[in-house]
């Protein structure tokens, strides 16, 4: 999980209910195995939850891109709760909002669609990446 | 008026990102919710137990609950237990797939065919749990 130098950690929304937990979660991982690799990590936000010591050092010690599905927003709000602020807060839906023809639907797993909503998020989100990186873990 | 209550069993899945047992968990826990077991469960998200309000707290002492992990950090059993209530039934991933001999994918995402195998082994076990704490 922890590399031991600085990189971008990706944490999705976990929820199994609504398509844009599902946009959430698939972006994470096209970011993290797609977009750049190498210099993103990912975490299980159940891990956060259960105070999971690695986890909660890799959040504190790296700026964290939090990604929302819902308004409840379970993945900022955990950061929170353990004191540690985001270096950007993002809503899943707003990357519907940004490409209306591209209509996500499921749940479990995404259509084609919301696939290809993910994959052109996570190219957008490559840049927030770069500038977290740049700014080697100050706010970004 | 006639006042029936239905009893519903909660289901919570630890969904984790990281790790390929964490999608089989989701998989198998929405399998269930849609289409093994529709009208006998609900669901919440783990994180809603930090993130939600006293509703989403009170979910283990409303329903009987079952959770359902990928890995032997058991987040969501521990997550429930402490936040929430004692679940009626907990299940990990990794102890289903090796009871039945099956190998855990090696994927977080876009599971094949063998590895769907997998999911619905999970599906099934949730199912069966379903069915006793019902008959209990």
């Amino acid at each position: 999980m922890s590399t031991g130098r600085k990189s971008v950690v990706l944490l999705p929304c976990s929820g199994i209910g609504k398509v844009y937990g599902a946009v959430a979660r698939e972006t994470a991982y096209e970011v993290v195995e797609r977009v750049r690799p190498g210099v993103t990590a990912l975490t299980c936000l159940p891990l956060l939850v259960v105070e999971d010591a690695e986890a909660l050092s890799l959040v504190k010690g790296n700026p964290v891109i939090a990604i929302d599905g819902c308004q409840k927003e379970c993945a900022n709000k955990s950061l929170e709760a353990h004191g540690v602020q985001a270096a950007r807060h993002l809503h899943a839906i707003d990357f519907y909002k940004s490409h209306k023809d591209l209509k996500p639907e499921g749940v479990a797993e995404l259509n084609e669609t919301g696939r290809r909503l993910a994959a052109l998020a996570a190219e957008e989100i490559a840049s927030l990446v770069d500038e977290c990186l740049a700014k080697g873990g100050a706010p970004c | 008026m006639l006042n029936i209550a239905v009893m519903k069993v909660g289901v919570v899945s630890c969904s984790g990102e990281e790790l390929p047992g964490g999608t089989v968990s989701r998989l198998a826990c929405r399998q269930v919710l849609d289409g093994l077991r529709p009208h006998e469960t609900v669901t919440i998200c783990l994180p809603l137990f930090i993130a939600g309000g006293e509703e989403e707290r009170r979910f283990a002492a409303t329903f009987p609950t079952i959770t359902v992990d990928g890995c032997e950090k058991r987040c969501a059993q521990r997550g429930t237990e402490k936040l929430s209530g004692k679940p009626a039934k907990s299940l990990v991933v990794t102890e289903i797939l090796a009871q039945r001999g099956l190998a855990l994918p090696t994927r977080r995402r876009n599971l094949d065919e063998g590895d769907r195998a997998g999911v619905l082994a999970v599906a099934e076990e949730i199912a069966k749990a379903v069915d006793e704490v019902l008959g209990s």
